[in-house]
């Protein structure tokens, strides 16, 4: 697919050549710009707030301040009880929702020492994947925008909203499904969902096609992308990147497929997508990719579909043992895990800590940005792809 | 792996295309006021109250995790069930309000319901021009019962035993 | 007699410039609704307005009461009347380019010798315009989209007039009117059916000017200098109200449609189809024609920006150095080759 790929070297050679290119613009010292990229800016999709220093059009430093949309929810949770976090908790990435309530129901089953039947975790899974699609096809679509293209965010719209009914109608919520519970699942399928949902991933697999044409086949996007925010391998693994951002840099590493988990990934038979480049254009190649890996991953599960409960024989007992769980799975846009501690008390986890994969994978805007020009800025930023709930929490 | 090139027109005429194409295609918009589509039946629209079903157990107002729900009730003795026994102490729902502003639609009362009072109805057209209006009183609340639709059928392989009270005509039927 | 003629001027006068307040709204409310709403829309598969009117035609005039209405603000810092007359200047330029544009044989304001060469300047005052609203703004984002656009302008305005200078080579005239004419009496090898018009000898011309136009429209996938995802509205951005009308309800199509006119009288032959001959018919039936040909020339700009995204300033810069201008210089050249030749 990619025919002409970057070597290490080459990476090298332009990080260093950024570098120099910025010392020198430093030394032959022209009074600068600071320049407030958001809160309030159409790029972050979001508050969050980009401090530059401009020379010219060129990045000395940049640094990326969160904080914004900061809603506490780690100190929240310690409020709720379990069944009252999940709703909570959908609210974090509210592109792909019902991701980030499972990997908390994951620890919290493990605390409760149950575990939900076959056809809840293979409904879990489809879901998730669901909600991935969901979420990846607005990337697909925004990375347009950002570069100025105005029509592929209306497409991907258009075909989100296919997936977003699906998720709506065996959950009831579009957005904020709030869908598992500790043991199983609220509730079964609708009838007719299964054939739905096939329907739906066909129209994905065309929209996929349809970006492939209009964007990562157009020229310009590909001048505008390639060799821009290279991250090499090191760097990534250093900054702690994980998700679609890792996996552009060359790292063959996929929470879904490594870890040890009940979901039902590891009976479907799929790939995972690695790019050796680093850049942006990698980036986007990978999370459209990912977006038909996806497609095929539900296709199969539905076809797999076991029968029986969907929610386990949960223990007569009011309290939750002592315990604490740490559980983390491959979200949208990366690593995403729970560290849950229960005191025995009868309410809510005693502490929640939640890992979201775009903190850390804005962390290394820092690095990334300096040396570049201001349209790059807005290209990286959206190639590494956040969501501003999902920094702030 | 360079894949022998093929004669390929460049991305640029391909995507013009792709942009000609869909504008000879009919649009998706749905023409929200004229034509409404019709959500599914599990949609979390709105919460609807069968009055005489509930107890004042306050369960959905301890359970919801931003208590929006406000309760009040008084204790009344009712005429014993059977000739010559004791009069019956019976709880009478005084208030039931429901603050949609701060509801978040999460479905934990609906759920933790148990004398099936509560029911989710897909209804969404009831915005306020005041926030104060999105407090919705126990007869707002019993009007909804009308929207409540009764509840899907299961996929192949479900073993979910369907509700007993789960539609609102048999909770209504329960109760008379 | 003097007095007569002065009388007889004023009149004339009056009726021109009449024709040109009035064409310039009505075409950029006709590529607003068209474009700017319905073709956009539908490439996006959405319906666009639909409520104002039948199928929304009469959103444009909402969209413009709407602006109206709205407050004319000034940001604290702003140089106060270079911000007023901004906008002015701008679309001043708009004004002045359909001053030579021919409709028909003896429908033009103003024939020109030089008509193109003068087209061609007064359309590059607009970045004046710009300069002036993005210093006076007293904002970074305004300052750096005014930039651009003066960087842009200056890398475009060649490739558009070298484009043009094959057109004018091949029809020995810089008039408009005699383009159309050289156009509706040239042949193609002795076939002289259809005339000649010069989109099929200066077809590397033909498009040359529809890039370097996108670009002087500062439309995608040139349009850096109000990158909405960069830099918010680029000089724009503290327009409010009615300046902001002038800027981006007139101004942006009013020019669009205005270049859109000089290439189709450049390279589409103008008010001129076959058969119209140059007279009573040909000046009633010229408008339609020419603004037929101009609606042509616009659905190709506008497709354009509604599919590319858009280049970074440095890489438009090597596009226009590097690729627009040698080879504009290189069908001048052939043109000229040709033209002693045959």
């Amino acid at each position: 697919m990619s025919a002409n790929t970057i070597t290490e070297h080459q990476q090298q050679a332009y990080i260093a050549g950024q570098a120099a290119d910025a010392r020198i613009r430093f030394e032959l010292e022209t009074e600068g710009m600071t320049l407030n990229i958001g809160p309030q800016h159409p790029a972050t999709h979001g508050t969050l707030r980009i401090v530059v220093r401009l020379d010219g059009e060129q990045v000395v430093w940049a640094d990326p301040i969160p904080g914004y949309m900061h809603r506490g929810y780690e100190k929240l949770c310690e409020v709720r009880k379990y069944q009252q976090v999940t709703t909570l908790v959908n609210r974090i990435d509210w592109l792909g929702s019902f991701c980030n309530e499972v990997p908390f129901i994951l620890a919290a089953e493990q605390l409760y020492e149950v575990e939900a039947p076959p056809r809840a975790q293979w409904i879990r899974t489809i879901l998730f994947e669901l909600g991935r699609i969901a979420n990846v096809t607005l990337f697909l679509g925004d990375m347009g925008v950002q570069l100025g293209a105005i029509t592929p965010v209306f497409y991907a719209f258009r075909d989100r909203e296919y997936v977003l009914n699906l998720i709506e109608s065996a959950t009831g919520g579009r957005f904020h499904p709030n869908y598992d519970r500790v043991g199983g699942l609220k509730d079964d399928l609708p009838k007719g969902w299964v054939d739905e949902c096939k329907q739906a991933m066909q129209g994905i697999r065309d929209f996929c096609d349809e970006m492939e044409t209009l964007l990562l086949g157009n020229e310009i996007f590909a001048t505008r992308c390639r060799g821009i925010g290279v991250i090499p391998r090191q760097i990534a693994l250093d900054y702690g990147l994980s998700g679609a951002n890792a996996r552009a840099s060359g790292i063959d590493w996929d929470l879904r497929r490594d870890a040890d988990s009940p979901l039902a990934w590891k009976h479907a038979d799929w790939k995972v997508w690695t790019h050796p480049d680093g850049d942006s254009f990698a980036r986007y190649w990978v999370r459209l990719q990912e977006t038909r890996e996806a497609t095929k991953i539900v296709e199969q599960l539905l076809d797999s579909l076991p029968a029986g409960p969907v929610m386990a024989k949960m223990p007569a007992r009011l309290r939750v043992p002592k315990g604490e769980a740490w559980i983390s799975t491959e979200n949208p846009l990366g690593e995403m895990g729970y560290y849950v501690v229960s005191d025995g008390g009868p309410s809510g986890p005693f502490r929640c800590k939640i890992r979201t994969p775009s903190f850390n994978n804005i962390s290394i805007a820092p690095w990334l940005l300096k040396g570049v020009y201001v349209p790059d800025v807005i290209t990286i930023l959206a190639s590494l792809y956040f969501i501003l709930g999902d920094i702030d929490r | 792996m360079p894949a022998p090139k093929k004669l390929q027109l460049p991305g640029l005429i391909k995507g013009l295309g792709v942009t000609l194409g869909t504008l000879f295609r009919p649009a998706v918009t749905v023409q929200y006021p004229h034509v409404k589509e019709s959500p599914t039946p599990r949609a979390r629209g709105v919460i609807a109250l069968l009055e005489e079903n509930c107890t004042v157990c306050m369960l959905c107002a301890r359970e919801c995790p931003d208590w929006c729900i406000y309760i009040e009730g008084h204790n009344d003795k009712a005429p014993p069930r059977r000739e010559g026994g004791k009069p019956r102490t019976v709880n009478i729902l005084d208030r039931f309000d429901i603050d949609y502003s701060l509801c978040m639609y999460c479905g934990i009362c609906v759920e933790v319901c148990p004398f099936d009072a509560l029911f989710w109805s897909p209804e969404f057209e009831y915005s306020e021009f005041s926030i104060a209006e999105m407090l919705h009183d126990k007869q707002r609340l019993g009007e909804w019962m009308d929207t409540v639709p009764e509840p899907p059928a299961y996929e192949v392989g479900s073993e979910v035993k369907v509700k007993k009270y789960a539609s609102p005509a048999a909770a209504k039927a329960k109760n008379a | 007699m003097n007095e007569v003629a002065a009388l007889n001027y004023g009149i004339e006068t009056a009726i021109k410039m009449g024709v040109i307040l009035a064409v310039i709204p009505v075409g950029a409310m006709v590529l607003g609704y068209v474009f700017l709403f319905k073709m956009m829309a539908h490439m996006q598969s959405r319906l666009g307005p639909m409520e104002a009117g039948p199928h929304g035609v009469l959103q444009v005039i909402a969209e413009g009461v709407k602006f109206l209405q709205k407050e004319d603000l000034m940001p604290d810092g702003a140089d106060r009347w270079i911000f007023k007359m901004a906008p002015v200047v701008a679309i001043a330029s708009t004004f002045l380019i359909y001053a030579v544009i021919p409709a028909g044989p003896d429908l033009v304001i103003s024939n020109l010798d030089v008509g193109i060469f003068y087209a061609l300047a007064v359309s590059s005052l607009s970045v004046l315009g710009i300069l002036m609203a993005g210093w006076a703004s007293a904002n970074k984002y305004s300052l750096l989209g005014a930039l651009r656009a003066a960087g842009q302008l200056i890398a475009y305005e060649l490739p558009l007039v070298l484009a043009v200078v094959g057109v004018v080579i091949q029809a020995e005239t810089m008039s408009l009117s005699g383009i159309v004419e050289a156009q509706a009496h040239g042949s193609i090898f002795g076939f002289s059916g259809i005339g000649n018009p010069f989109v099929l000898t200066q077809g590397v011309g033909f498009l040359i000017f529809l890039v370097a136009a996108q670009a002087e429209l500062t439309q995608a996938p040139f349009d850096m200098p109000v990158a909405e995802s960069e830099l918010v509205s680029g000089y724009m951005t503290e327009y409010s109200g009615f300046r902001f009308l002038l800027f981006f309800g007139i101004a942006e199509p009013a020019t669009a449609f205005g270049l859109a006119a000089i290439a189709a009288t450049l390279f589409l032959g103008g008010w001129y189809v076959p058969g119209i001959g140059d007279g009573l018919t040909a000046n009633i039936v010229g408008p339609a024609v020419l603004g037929a040909k101009i609606m042509l020339v616009a659905f190709l700009i506008f497709w354009f920006r509604f599919t590319y995204p858009r280049l970074r300033e440095d890489q438009l810069q090597t596009f226009a150095w590097k690729w627009l201008i040698p080879i504009s210089l290189v069908n001048i050249t052939v043109t000229a080759i040709l033209k002693v030749a045959l």
